[in-house]
């Protein structure tokens, strides 16, 4: 039967005139504001400013959750790791793929309405794949950074360019990996390019023209408080990229952001002193980009632990007080809790085995303990969690996030001249590995046979109680993970890992739920929305984003 | 219910098997000793290479169309006694003349091209690849377990194209301490089925629910890990360190990196 009827196309051409002054819902400030109270809507990249990745949905539970039945499945046309976050607005999926483009999909078939295609610069460096983790919605508007260090604003009903602004120069090796952080009228965005001696900075731009509102730079400059702790013009090379989205606090108009390594990576030596606001958290005024505090992580860091973890942020009583925290598993081994209002330090314990130091002191600064040349620093270089978004369940009280235990790397230290666009890393490292030549772990590892073992190192998943900084439960698995997380109220948490198993599991108790093997590598965290009353939850694995619901 | 995951012989401490492997892998550079050149023998190689060879194979060795000394690539030559043959009575109807150098210059030279023309490297010993053939064959007891160009059992990792993915080094060092050289996929595993199946046999791959064996039959099975009632994974090669002597040890080295897949 024929259901397209070539009828009344003058009525319809009218409808379409009255409809176009009357656009689409508007996804203004204040519905992101409140996105945790549309949970039918995934609006931010950690799925709200707390970057709980929590959601209210809970259709789905521990008992119906085996019932998962695959709904559409849409094909990646670009090889590399999709790493890319999906943003859900009222039935309609905005997702990227690499290297820079975007699409909007129907949430419930998978068809595609529209595809915006960039081509970044051919001379664009990036140290560790042609990543882009996705986009951000204000109103009527997609924003999209790109791998050539450009802002671009996209229609997001039609696709088309609004504008199109360079963040940094790519000849200097600046790019955008990360998803923009939207806040009131502006977008923000930080830049990558920490192994090629870049000077990172967090830029705010106006949503409506694309004119830079603020920048601010993650290294201090001359005359500027805590320049002194770089020498010399080391400052001017000195990395510190911001390459993961940040989170925001309204009462406090503050956003904060993860700060990533100083640069050479892994000579700490040519560049003494703290190495401030490499591997820190910063506080920045969301109008003015002020710096209001920040807390460091790894001082004068000799193994590249980039602090581009996502700030977790939670209203809760900490100890018997109700405080404003924020909770931190950071790539170099320990796990925080912070007062996001001062930046105050409160709690910080190792989660993975660390040996390159001996503890905190009681301002949360490490008590350093390098290892001898030639022997094993734990954790290794991709760190004991990296970029991969945590969850945290306020009906469990519990922060959720991918470790890699049992990991080592032995450092090779060596002096190196900066050249603008040239690789700027100090050395080289080797991982611990069982037997002399035996395969070895690193970034995007895959090959079908898992033949370098649980040996090298393995993934942890961990529920971290914010109230101790300890460890509740743990579930293991035998590859590591770049997955992040994703926690519902209906207390499942759904995570993956490199071997292609989406997992559901108990957020209470670690019990595994339900798995099915997707094939390929998740290298970022599911996201959960709902249309015309049913929830559905979204992976990409390898080079398929699947969308699972219940059957009807 | 949670199956047991055992590793035989592997209950110390991270830290403390971090130490052992530092020192064994003193203790294996002794046991090597005699299966190597000493790195006096290369320092002075590169010296003679360099008055001796350079003028015509380049300071890389891959100036003479089809060799690449550095990589050990030649145009006929194996093992190191065709290496000091060609050297002393020269190649190629005229095109490489013979030189007369002393035995401890000879060895240098060959020292020298076998750690790949680093005077930091390792050179190991190779030996004749005919007789390193018999020996895989009969009294070194290689073909017992390992199978080669379709000929010989399956349990043990087959061998067509070992030569293509090994250095001599590492050849030489699973003959010699087998132990520190097996890599960790190839473990010898034994399972237990909750169906009371016992299967012993070598690993092939494994993830967070499964794992994939070659059992002792040679047959591929695919267990899943709720199924199991015990998993033992065992630090022990299944073979002994060799009794071969050094010179027998560089024949099969020969042997082995001449096994680069279909010919």
């Amino acid at each position: 039967m024929r259901l397209t009827n070539r009828i009344s196309t003058i009525g319809i051409a009218l409808f379409i005139c009255i409809a176009a002054t009357n656009a689409s819902a508007q996804v203004s400030y204040e519905r992101i504001l409140h996105a945790q109270d549309e949970p039918e809507n995934w609006l931010t990249y950690n799925g709200g400013y707390k970057s709980q990745r929590y959601s209210q949905l809970d259709q789905i539970t521990p008992q119906n959750v085996s019932d998962l039945k695959l709904q559409w499945t849409l094909q990646n046309q670009v090889f590399g790791a999709w790493q890319s976050n999906p943003i859900v607005v009222d039935g309609i999926m905005y997702v990227t793929e690499r290297p820079n483009s975007v699409m909007a999909v129907d949430a419930i078939t998978g068809r595609v309405f529209w595809k915006y295609r960039h081509v970044p610069a051919e001379n664009a460096l990036i140290c560790c794949g042609a990543n882009n983790r996705g986009v951000a919605v204000l109103d009527d508007k997609v924003f999209m950074g790109t791998l050539d260090a450009r802002l671009i604003a996209l229609d997001r009903v039609t696709g088309s360019a609004l504008w199109d602004v360079e963040v940094g120069d790519v000849d200097l090796a600046y790019s955008v990996t990360m998803a923009p952080l939207v806040v009131k009228d502006k977008v923000i965005v930080g830049v990558g390019g920490g192994e090629f001696g870049i000077r990172g900075y967090v830029a705010a731009y106006d949503a409506e023209t694309g004119e830079e509102a603020w920048k601010t730079y993650t290294i201090p400059g001359p005359g500027e408080p805590n320049h002194d702790s770089w020498e010399g013009d080391d400052w001017e090379h000195g990395g510190a990229p911001v390459w993961i989205t940040g989170s925001f606090d309204p009462e406090l108009n503050l956003t904060y952001w993860g700060v990533g390594n100083p640069g050479p990576d892994w000579n700490a030596g040519q560049r003494p002193g703290d190495n401030l606001y490499s591997d820190s958290v910063i506080a920045l005024d969301s109008d003015t980009g002020e710096l209001k505090w920040y807390f460091q992580f790894t001082p004068n860091d000799a193994y590249d632990y980039d602090s581009v973890q996502v700030p977790v942020l939670a209203d809760i009583v900490w100890r018997g007080t109700p405080r404003k925290i924020m909770m931190w598993a950071n790539r170099n081994g320990y796990f925080y809790v912070l007062d996001r209002v001062t930046g105050e330090f409160l709690e910080g314990k190792p989660y993975v085995t660390v040996n390159w130091s001996s503890g905190l002191d009681a301002n949360g600064r490490p008590i350093p303990t390098p290892q001898p040349e030639g022997m094993p620093t734990f954790p290794g270089n991709q760190g004991g969690t990296n970029w991969y978004p945590p969850s945290f369940s306020p009906r469990t009280g519990l922060f959720y996030f991918s470790a890699w235990q049992d990991y080592a790397t032995i450092y090779r230290p060596e002096e190196s001249d900066y050249e603008p666009g040239r690789a700027f890393l100090g050395g080289g490292f080797s991982v611990l590995a069982p037997a002399p030549g035996a395969p070895t772990i690193g970034i995007g590892r895959t090959n079908p046979i898992n033949n370098w073992t649980n040996e090298v190192g393995f993934a942890s998943l961990k529920a971290m109680d914010p109230q101790t900084g300890e460890e509740v439960w743990s579930y293991d698995q035998f590859d590591v993970s770049d997955s992040g997380m994703l926690t519902t109220a209906s207390d499942i948490l759904f995570t993956g890992g490199r071997e292609g198993y989406f997992h559901a599991i108990d957020a209470r108790n670690g019990d595994m739920l339900w798995n099915v093997n997707l094939g390929g590598q998740i290298v970022m965290a599911p996201v959960t929305f709902s249309v015309d009353g049913v929830q559905y939850v979204s992976v990409i694995s390898g080079h398929a984003l699947s969308t699972f619901a219940l059957p009807n | 219910m949670k199956i047991r995951i055992l590793r035989i012989a592997r209950l110390v401490t991270l830290a403390f098997s971090v130490l052992v492997a530092v020192s064994s892998q003193q203790a294996f550079a002794q046991e090597a000793g005699d299966h190597q050149y000493t790195s006096e023998a290369v320092q002075a190689g590169l010296q003679v290479y360099t008055q001796q060879c350079a003028l015509c194979h380049g300071p890389q060795g891959d100036l003479v169309d089809g060799i690449n000394l550095s990589l050990g690539q030649f145009r006929t030559v194996q093992s190191d006694t065709d290496l000091v043959a060609v050297i002393s009575g020269g190649a190629g109807e005229g095109r490489m003349p013979a030189f007369s150098l002393r035995a401890e210059e000879l060895n240098g030279i060959v020292a020298y091209i076998r750690a790949g023309f680093d005077p930091e490297g390792v050179a190991v010993k190779i030996g004749d690849p005919v007789r390193g053939k018999e020996l895989f064959e009969g009294e070194g007891q290689c073909a017992d377990c390992h199978r080669v160009r379709g000929v010989g059992p399956r349990t043990a990792p087959d061998l067509s194209n070992i030569g293509a993915t090994r250095t001599p080094a590492s050849l030489q060092r699973n003959m010699l301490d087998p132990a520190t050289a097996l890599l960790p996929i190839n473990r010898p595993v034994r399972l237990v089925t909750r169906f009371e199946e016992t299967i012993v046999g070598r690993r092939l791959n494994e993830d967070t629910y499964t794992v994939q064996v070659i059992d002792s039959q040679e047959r591929l099975r695919s267990l899943k890990k709720v199924d199991l009632v015990s998993y033992e994974i065992s630090d022990e090669p299944s073979k002994q360190p060799t009794t071969m002597s050094s010179d027998e040890v560089a024949d099969v080295i020969g042997y082995l990196l001449t096994l680069r897949g279909l010919e």
